[in-house]
C-alpha cells in the first residue's frame, strides 16, 4: 500500500476556532485519521516537520516573527499551502490594531487600560518573546497561498469537502452554500 | 463676514428658486463667489432651499471641481492623463510646484494659486495641458509652466495667459482660447456646410412619429460609446406614459483620450442643438439639457449665445419655425469634474441636483430618467448626426459606413502618432488606415474606445472601427512599442481607483486589489499564478460591480493580459518557495526591534 498523503496545520494569529471546526468533523475524523497521516499540527502536538507533507493548512494571520517563521517553513515544507478562516485570509480580529502604531498598542495593552497593575511600567521584552510585526499581515502576503477556504470559522463541511477533493486531486471549489451565511 | 455669506449664499439660492435640484449650480455659483463652500455656506444653502446639510455636503464632496476649503483664486489643474505623462507631464509638474514654492495640492501662502491635478480634460492631442481656473493653456513645456505661474503672480487673470488663439470658433470672442481643432479630417455628416434650420425644417413637415421611424431607418447608434439605436430609444421614450419629456445631450466626454465631442461643440454647436430640438418635436419634449463637463466651461458663453441666436431665429423657443403649438427650450448644465456623470444615469443624477451616483435600472431612461419623466440621453455626436439625417435623409446616411454600423465616426486620434487630432471617417475603417493616416510609427499598442473599452495588440490592427468589431466612443490611444502594456493598464487603474464613487465593493476594493497585483508584475515580482488570479480578480469585478464604470476598469489589465505573451518572460518567473519578494521583513519587524531594544533572530 502506498504511503498516505501527509497533512499538516497550524494556528498562527488565530483563536483556534478554525481547528476547532476541523475538530467539528465528528466521526469523519476517522475517515480522514484513515485517509491521511497527520505529520506537524496542534492535534497530535507535533511540534515540528516528520517529512515533507503534501497539504498544509494555516489558520490565522502573521502577528509576530515567529508567526512568519513558522508560515515560511509550512511554505517550504507542504506542496500545497491552504489558508483558513477569516483571520489568515484578511486579518480578522488581530488586524483591528492594523492603523494603530504599535508602540500604542503596547502602551494601552501593558499601561493604560483600565484595570492593569503595573507599577514597574514594564513591557514584557524577554528574549523568548516573538517580536511583534508592525502590522498584522494576511498569509497570502507573506508567502504564495494556494487554496483558501473564507469562513469564521468555515465550516466542517466545507474544510471536509475541500480536503476530500485535493485528496482526490480534484480542484477544491466549495459549493455555494458552503460560502454563504445569510 | 458670516453674515454676508449668508445673504450672498441666500440670494444664490434665490436666484435657483431655492430649487433644491439645482443644487450643482447653486454650490457652484458659491464656489466661484467664495473659493469654496464653506461648511457655513453649506447649512445655509440646506436651509435656503428647504434640504438637509448631508444632502449638500454629499453633493459638495463629491466632484473634483468642488471644494470644502478655501482653494486660491487662481486654481491650476494639470491634467494627468497617461497621454500628457508621456508627453512630459512630471517635468512641467516638477517645474511649476517649484516655482509656486508648493508641492501638488497645495495652494501658496498667500492663498493666491493652488496647484493640483486633474484626469483627462480633453485635451490630449495638444498635451501637456493644464486648466487655469477654466481657462485651457496647452503644449506646457518646464520653461512655459514656470513663465506662465510668473505671469499668474503677477496679473492673477487667466485670460490674461491666452497671447495666441486657436483656429475656427476658438477664434470667436466669447471663446478666446488657445485650444486648437486639429481637424484632420472632414467628413460629410459633421464637418460639411449645414443651414441653419434645415433639419428642422424638414423634421416639422413629418409626423413625430415618422421622424422617429426616418432615424430607425438610418440605423444611427449611440456614439457615446454603447451603440444603442437611438430610434428605438426615442420610440421608447415617446411611448412611455408621462406628460413631461427631456432630452439630454451627454457632453460630459469624460473617456480619457477623447476630445471629438469638444470640437463638435466648437465647430457644429447649431448642428446639435438643431438635433436637440428634432428630437424634442419627435418624442414630445419641450425641455433640453446640455450637460457640459466642468472642463469645458471655457465653451459655455458661446454655447449660451448660439441658444440665444437660435431663439432670435425662431429655431429654438416657442413655434419654432411657425409650427404651432411645438415648443422647445435649452438650458446648459454644468458638470464639476466627475468621470461617471458620462455614464447616462450618474448625469441625470447630477443634473437633479445630487451626487454624480448612478441609479439601478430598470426603469431605463426613456422611461423614467430626470426627475421621473421619459428622458432620452444622447451623445453629442448622435444628436449632430440627427439634423443630417433629416436634412439628407435615411438612407444616404445608411449607405456609408459597414452594414450593421452606418454612417461616419468622428475619432480622436491621439499618443505616438505625428498627426494627433479629430478625424471623421466611415465606420469600418480598420485600426491599421488609422495608423497609417494618423503617421504613427512601430505602434505597439491601441486603445480602442479609451481605457474602459479595449487595448489590442498589432495582431488586431486589422480589426474594424464599428460596433461589432472594435467599438469607440470616439478615443484611439497609439502607444509605440517601447511602452510598457502594464505600465498603461497600472495607469489607467490609477485612474479609476480615483473615479471610482466607492458606492459597491467590488469596484472600491477591488480596483485596489488589482493594482498591487499588476505593480507586483511590473516590479518584476510576478509569478504565472499571479495572472491567473489578476484575470480572475478582473472578471470579478466586471461581474458585480455595480455601474458601467467598475464594470469597465478592468479592461485595459485584461487587454494587456491578453497581449502579454511576448512579454510575460522577463516578468514572470516561477520562484522557490519561500517568503514573497514584496514582504520585507526586516521592514515589519524595525518597529518592535527599536521599542525593546534588540534586533530580530530570524530576519
Amino acid at each position: 500500500m502506498a504511503a498516505k498523503p501527509r497533512i499538516a496545520t497550524v494556528s498562527l494569529a488565530g483563536c483556534f476556532g478554525c481547528h476547532m471546526s476541523l475538530l467539528d468533523l465528528d466521526e469523519r475524523i476517522l475517515k480522514l485519521a484513515e485517509l491521511v497521516e497527520f505529520d506537524r499540527s496542534p492535534i497530535n502536538d507535533y511540534k515540528d516537520f516528520r517529512a515533507r507533507c503534501a497539504v498544509g493548512v494555516v489558520e490565522g494571520g502573521c502577528c509576530t516573527e515567529e508567526n512568519v517563521h513558522v508560515l515560511e517553513r509550512f511554505r517550504k515544507q507542504c506542496d500545497l499551502l491552504v489558508s483558513i478562516g477569516e483571520c489568515a485570509i484578511s486579518g480578522g480580529i488581530p488586524a483591528m490594531r492594523n492603523n494603530i502604531p504599535l508602540r500604542e498598542c503596547l502602551e494601552e495593552a501593558y499601561l493604560k487600560s483600565p484595570g492593569v497593575y503595573n507599577p514597574g511600567g514594564v513591557i514584557p521584552n524577554d528574549p523568548e518573546i516573538p517580536l511583534l510585526l508592525h502590522r498584522l499581515y494576511p498569509c497570502h502576503e507573506v508567502v504564495k497561498i494556494d487554496l483558501f477556504i473564507p469562513g469564521c470559522p468555515p465550516p466542517a463541511d466545507a474544510i471536509w469537502d475541500a480536503l476530500v477533493s485535493l485528496l482526490a486531486g480534484r480542484p477544491a471549489a466549495p459549493a455555494y452554500d458552503r460560502l454563504k451565511y445569510d | 463676514m458670516k453674515r454676508a455669506l449668508a445673504k450672498i449664499t441666500g440670494e444664490i439660492c434665490k436666484k435657483f428658486g431655492n430649487d433644491p435640484t439645482r443644487m450643482m449650480d447653486i454650490a457652484m455659483a458659491v464656489q466661484e463667489r467664495f473659493g469654496c463652500v464653506s461648511p457655513e455656506a453649506m447649512d445655509e444653502i440646506a436651509r435656503a432651499v428647504n434640504s438637509h446639510r448631508v444632502e449638500v455636503e454629499s453633493l459638495v464632496t463629491f466632484y473634483g471641481f468642488l471644494s470644502v476649503k478655501p482653494q486660491g483664486k487662481v486654481v491650476i489643474r494639470l491634467c494627468r492623463d497617461i497621454i500628457d505623462w508621456m508627453k512630459g507631464y512630471e517635468s512641467v509638474a516638477d517645474a511649476m510646484s517649484r516655482e509656486l514654492g508648493v508641492s501638488m495640492g497645495e495652494t501658496t501662502p498667500d492663498g493666491a494659486i493652488t496647484l493640483t491635478h486633474a484626469p483627462c480634460i480633453g485635451m490630449s492631442d495638444q498635451a501637456p495641458a493644464a486648466l487655469v481656473n477654466e481657462v485651457v493653456v496647452t503644449h506646457l513645456t518646464p520653461e512655459r509652466g514656470r513663465q506662465l505661474v510668473r505671469d499668474l503672480r503677477r496679473h492673477l487673470d487667466p485670460q490674461q495667459l491666452v497671447t495666441m488663439v486657436g483656429d475656427g470658433n476658438n477664434d470667436h470672442p466669447l471663446v478666446r482660447s488657445m485650444v486648437r481643432n486639429n481637424i484632420r479630417m472632414r467628413g460629410p455628416v459633421h464637418f460639411a456646410d449645414f443651414e441653419p434650420g434645415s433639419g428642422l425644417r424638414r423634421a416639422l413637415t413629418l409626423k413625430p412619429m415618422d421622424v422617429i421611424r426616418e432615424i430607425k431607418e438610418s440605423r444611427l447608434r449611440g456614439r457615446g460609446g454603447a451603440g444603442f439605436p437611438a430610434g428605438l430609444k426615442w420610440e421608447m421614450a415617446a411611448n412611455a406614459p408621462g406628460g413631461k419629456r427631456y432630452v439630454i445631450c451627454n457632453a460630459d466626454e469624460g473617456e480619457p483620450g477623447t476630445f471629438k465631442d469638444r470640437v463638435l461643440l466648437t465647430e457644429c454647436t447649431g448642428q446639435l442643438l438643431e438635433g436637440m430640438a428634432i428630437a424634442g418635436y419627435a418624442v414630445g419634449s419641450d425641455t433640453g439639457i446640455i450637460y457640459l463637463r466642468g472642463e469645458y466651461r471655457y465653451l459655455l458663453p458661446y454655447l449660451e449665445s448660439v441658444i440665444e441666436e437660435r431663439l432670435r431665429r425662431g429655431f429654438l423657443g416657442r413655434d419654432i419655425l411657425g409650427k404651432k403649438g411645438f415648443r422647445f427650450d435649452v438650458r446648459v448644465q454644468m458638470g464639476a469634474g466627475a468621470y461617471i456623470c458620462g455614464e447616462e444615469t450618474a448625469l441625470i443624477s447630477s443634473c437633479e441636483g445630487l451626487p454624480g451616483v448612478p441609479k439601478n435600472r430598470p426603469p431605463f431612461p426613456p422611461q423614467q430618467g430626470y426627475l421621473g419623466c421619459p428622458t432620452i440621453v444622447n451623445n453629442v455626436e448622435t444628436l449632430c448626426c440627427v439634423s443630417r439625417i433629416l436634412l439628407e435623409g435615411a438612407a444616404w446616411f445608411a449607405s456609408m459606413g459597414s452594414p450593421r454600423t452606418t454612417g461616419t465616426k468622428v475619432l480622436s486620434i491621439c499618443g505616438d502618432c505625428r498627426k494627433p487630432g479629430v478625424y471623421e471617417v466611415p465606420f469600418g475603417i480598420s485600426a491599421r488606415e488609422l495608423i497609417e493616416m494618423s503617421e504613427a510609427e512601430n505602434t505597439g499598442t491601441m486603445l480602442i474606445g479609451g481605457p474602459c473599452r479595449q487595448m489590442i495588440g498589432s495582431e488586431r490592427f486589422g480589426g474594424r472601427i464599428c460596433y461589432d468589431d472594435l467599438a469607440t466612443g470616439g478615443a484611439i490611444l497609439i502607444f509605440n512599442r517601447a511602452r510598457n502594456k502594464l505600465e498603461i493598464a497600472e495607469h489607467y487603474l490609477d485612474f479609476f481607483i480615483e473615479e471610482s464613487c466607492g458606492h459597491c465593493t467590488p469596484c472600491r476594493v477591488g480596483l485596489i486589489l488589482l493594482k498591487k497585483a499588476v505593480h507586483k508584475v511590473i516590479e518584476g515580482a510576478g509569478e504565472p499564478s499571479d495572472l491567473a488570479e489578476m484575470r480572475d480578480l478582473s472578471n470579478f469585478i466586471i461581474r458585480m460591480s455595480r455601474c458601467g464604470l467598475g464594470q469597465a476598469a478592468p479592461n485595459p489589465v485584461l487587454g494587456a493580459l491578453e497581449i502579454f505573451g511576448d512579454l510575460s518572460a522577463g516578468f514572470v518567473a516561477e520562484r522557490k518557495p519561500g517568503l514573497l519578494p514584496e514582504f520585507d521583513l526586516s521592514k515589519a519587524v524595525i518597529d518592535a526591534e527599536m521599542r525593546v531594544g534588540r534586533q530580530s533572530k530570524i530576519v
